[in-house]
C-alpha cells in the first residue's frame, strides 16, 4: 500500500490540453475521488497514474519512487475499467488468475489465491463460468477480483459503477467501500457523480476544464467551496448564487445585499464590483421579521423536507425547509441566511473570497 | 409469437425467402455440377450434343489427369497384359501408362504457394493492421491509401516490370518469388480488412493486460489475437482464394519448376486431343482444398463478412 504524489502533471494531446499542471497527494490507504463533469481531465489523470498515458510533463511518485514514465506493468497498480474489460475468451477463474500468471506464480498458489479472492467477493460458484453470461454485478466483482488478487500498491477505478443500473449501484458502492476498508488499499476513483463521491470518498479532487478546482474532504468541499464551479457542482440542489454589486473590505462582517446588511463570516480580503453571495438551500430560513423579502414560485415536497423556489430581489433561489410549513405560490415571505455558512465569490473569476469560514481550507488547497 | 409480431417474419415471407435462396444456390451450383459430372464422362460423352445428363461414369478423366501414356503396337499390348484397372482403361485406346503426370507436382506447388502467401499476408497484415489501429503512425492516412492503391490497377499493368524484376533477382519460376508476389497483392486487402476488425476490439482489453503485467506484445498475441480470430479467418479465406486461383502472373512467371495448377490444367488439353474429362477432373480436384478450408472457416466467415453489424 502506498502514498501517491502527483506533482505539476500536465497532459497535452496535440494542441489540446487535457490536464493543466496539477498537483495533489493521495495518502496511504485513502479512498480518493477524482470528481468532475465529463471531459474535465479526471480519467486522463487516472490513466497517467496507472501508466496508460504518459504525462507531457511533471512527476508522479508512488511510495517515493518516480514512476511517471514507466510502463504500467512496472508500476504495481491495478485498474478497474468502466466496462470491466474482462477477457472475453477466458472464464472467470482465468480472468482472475491472469495477473498472477504474468508474475510466474506457481499453479497451486494461483489456485489458492483465486479461491481466497473469490471467497471475499462471494463469487466462488461462478468461477468456472464464461464471463459472457454474467450479470453486471458479477462482472463488476470479477473485475474487482482481478484487481485485488495480486495485492497491488494502489487501485485505480474508472467509473466502475457507471455501467450498473441505479438500483444495484447503491449496493455495489457499499460493497466497494467495505472492501476498501477491509484491505486498506490506496484507491483512486473517478466519477462524475457528486453523490457517489461524497458518499464513498475520504478525499475529493474536483476538476473542471483540465484544472483542479478544489482538493479536500467531502465536508470541506461541501461547506467551504473554493470556487463557484465547486459550489454549483456539489450538492443537490446546488448552492444559491445571489449576484450583487458592492464593495467589501478586509475585516468586514456584513455585506450590503439589496439595501439590507447581511452578516457574513469575517472577511480576510477586500473586493469590489460584481460579487456573488453564495448560500446553500439548507442555510436559507423563512422569517417574517426579515426585511429581505422574496416571492414563492414553487414547492417540491420531499417527505421530511421541501425545496422551495423563491424569487428574490437578487434572482431565483431555493430553500430547503421543514415539510410541515405550508407555502402557497405567489405568497411573499421574509428570508434569513445562516451567516456562518455564507461564502462570497468574485463573479468574474468564480473564486471564493477568503473569510473566517474558509481560510484554512483555501490555504492548503 | 403473436401473428402481429413486427420483428418475426410471417410464414409466407419465410417460404418466399427460402425459395429464392434455394433457386439462387442451384443456379450458382450448375457450373460446379457440370465440372464434377464431366470429370466422370468419357471424352465422347463429354462433347456429345445435346449434352448427356445420364451417362456411364468412368474414371478415364482422372486416369488421364494423373498419368502420362504412350500408344503401343498390338504385339506389345498382347505381350504385356494390363496390370490394374487404370491400365485397362487406357488399353481401349491402345495405350499404356508410362508414368505419373506433372499434375501432382503442380498441385503441390499451388498448395505451397497458396497457403504460404496466405500465411505471410495474414502474419504481416495483422501486425500492420494492429499498428495502424492502435499507434500514432506518422502519415497514417496516406500510408493506408498508398497500401490500397496497389489494388487500383489491373495486375497485368505491372506484369512486365515484375517479370523483369523477377528475372534480375532470380525469383522467376521459384516458389519464393510467387509467394512474395501474391503476398504483395494480398497484403493491402489483409491490412484494410484486419484494421477494421481490430478497430472493433475495445482497447480496454489490452490496457487491462498491460496493467496485469504483460508487455505490449504479449497483450497483442494473448488478448487481441484471440478476439480477432474471426477477422483473421475470413481475411485468410479471401487471400487464399485469390492466390489459389491466380492465373495471369502464374502463366507469365512460372514454367518448369514452380508452375501452379491454374496454368497447368489447360495444358492437359494439348496432350491427346481435347481431353475435356481430364480438364474437368483437374478442376474438380483443384477445388477441393479451398472448399475444405472455406467449410472449416465457414462459421467465422459468416460472422466476418457482416462484421461491425453485430457484436457478439
Amino acid at each position: 500500500m502506498a502514498q501517491i504524489v502527483v506533482k505539476n502533471v500536465k497532459k497535452m494531446f496535440g494542441d489540446f490540453t487535457a490536464v493543466r499542471e496539477s498537483s495533489f497527494t493521495i495518502e496511504d490507504g485513502e479512498f480518493f475521488m477524482l470528481l468532475g463533469p465529463s471531459g474535465c481531465g479526471k480519467t486522463t489523470t487516472l490513466r497517467m497514474i496507472a501508466g496508460l498515458e504518459l504525462p507531457t510533463s511533471g512527476e508522479i511518485y508512488l511510495d517515493g519512487e518516480e514512476i511517471s514514465q514507466r510502463p504500467p506493468s512496472e508500476r504495481d497498480i491495478a485498474f478497474v475499467f468502466q466496462m470491466f474489460a474482462l477477457y472475453p475468451h477466458m472464464n472467470v477463474r482465468k480472468n482472475i488468475s491472469y495477473p498472477l500468471i504474468s508474475q510466474g506464480m506457481p499453479r497451486a498458489a494461483v489456485k489458492a489465491k483465486v479461491e481466497e479472492v473469490a471467497g471475499i467477493l462471494g463469487i466462488k460458484d461462478i468461477l468456472d463460468s464464461p464471463v459472457g453470461g454474467l450479470s453486471g454485478g458479477d462482472r463488476q466483482r470479477v473485475a474487482l477480483g482481478r484487481a485485488i488478487v495480486r495485492e497491488p500498491k494502489a487501485f485505480m477505478m474508472d467509473e466502475p459503477l457507471g455501467a450498473l443500473d441505479a438500483e444495484f449501484r447503491e449496493h455495489m458502492a457499499e460493497e466497494l467501500r467495505a472492501l476498501h476498508d477491509r484491505m486498506g488499499a490506496t484507491t483512486v476513483y473517478v466519477t462524475h457523480d457528486q453523490l457517489e463521491a461524497m458518499q464513498m470518498g475520504d478525499k475529493i479532487v474536483v476538476m473542471n476544464n483540465a484544472v483542479i478546482e478544489q482538493f479536500g474532504t467531502p465536508q470541506e468541499i461541501y461547506d467551504k467551496p473554493a470556487t463557484m464551479f465547486v459550489a454549483d457542482f456539489i450538492g443537490s440542489p446546488s448552492m444559491n448564487f445571489l449576484p450583487f454589486q458592492g464593495k467589501v473590505a478586509h475585516g468586514s462582517e456584513t455585506v450590503r445585499l439589496n439595501g439590507h446588511d447581511e452578516a457574513v463570516p469575517t472577511l480576510l480580503e477586500g473586493a469590489e464590483g460584481d460579487l456573488v453571495f453564495g448560500v446553500r438551500p439548507e442555510h436559507v430560513f423563512l422569517s417574517d421579521a426579515s426585511a429581505y423579502r422574496a416571492k414563492v414560485l414553487a414547492a417540491e415536497y420531499l417527505g421530511t423536507t421541501q425545496i422551495v423556489t423563491l424569487q428574490s430581489p437578487n434572482g431565483e433561489l431555493k430553500a430547503r425547509i421543514d415539510a410541515r410549513e405550508t407555502l402557497n405560490p405567489g405568497e411573499t415571505v421574509g428570508l434569513k441566511f445562516r451567516s456562518s455558512a455564507v461564502t462570497l465569490f468574485e463573479n468574474s473569476t468564480g473564486r471564493a473570497l477568503r473569510s473566517a469560514l474558509n481560510d484554512e481550507v483555501l490555504s492548503n488547497g | 409469437m403473436s401473428s402481429f409480431s413486427v420483428t418475426e417474419p410471417s410464414n409466407r415471407s419465410k417460404w418466399i425467402a427460402g425459395f429464392l435462396v434455394i433457386t439462387y444456390a442451384l443456379i450458382t451450383m450448375i457450373p460446379l455440377v457440370w465440372i464434377l459430372l464431366t470429370g466422370f464422362k468419357s471424352p465422347a460423352d463429354a462433347i456429345s450434343y445435346p449434352p448427356k445428363v445420364v451417362f456411364d461414369p468412368t474414371l478415364e478423366g482422372y486416369v488421364n489427369l494423373f498419368t502420362t501414356r504412350t500408344r503401343q503396337t498390338q504385339e506389345f499390348l498382347e505381350a504385356n497384359p494390363p496390370q490394374n484397372w487404370a491400365d485397362e482403361i487406357v488399353r481401349q485406346y491402345d495405350m499404356v501408362i508410362v508414368g505419373p503426370s506433372k499434375f501432382g507436382e503442380r498441385f503441390m506447388n499451388s498448395v505451397i504457394i497458396g497457403f504460404g502467401s496466405t500465411f505471410l499476408s495474414i502474419f504481416l497484415g495483422t501486425l500492420a493492421a494492429y499498428a495502424f489501429s492502435r499507434f500514432k503512425v506518422p502519415l497514417k492516412d496516406d500510408l493506408l491509401f498508398f497500401i490500397l492503391s496497389t489494388r487500383m490497377m489491373p495486375p497485368v499493368a505491372v506484369a512486365i516490370p515484375i517479370f523483369l524484376m523477377f528475372r534480375n533477382l532470380g525469383l522467376s519460376d521459384t516458389h519464393l518469388g510467387m509467394i512474395l508476389l501474391y503476398t504483395g497483392v494480398n497484403i493491402s486487402l489483409a491490412v484494410w480488412l484486419l484494421k477494421g476488425f481490430i478497430d472493433e476490439i475495445p482497447r480496454e482489453y489490452e490496457e487491462a493486460a498491460l496493467i496485469d503485467g504483460y508487455t505490449r506484445f504479449q497483450a497483442f498475441y494473448k488478448v487481441v489475437l484471440p478476439q480477432a480470430a474471426t477477422g483473421i479467418a475470413s481475411t485468410a479465406i479471401f487471400c487464399l482464394i485469390f492466390a489459389w486461383n491466380e492465373y495471369a502472373f502464374a502463366v507469365l512467371l512460372t514454367s518448369a519448376n514452380a508452375q501452379t495448377a491454374p496454368p497447368f490444367i489447360p495444358t492437359i488439353i494439348g496432350i491427346g486431343g481435347l481431353d475435356w474429362p481430364a480438364v474437368a477432373a483437374g478442376a474438380t480436384i483443384f477445388l477441393i482444398p479451398v472448399m475444405i478450408f472455406t467449410i472449416l472457416m465457414r462459421k467465422h466467415l459468416l460472422r466476418g463478412i457482416t462484421f461491425g453489424a453485430v457484436r457478439k
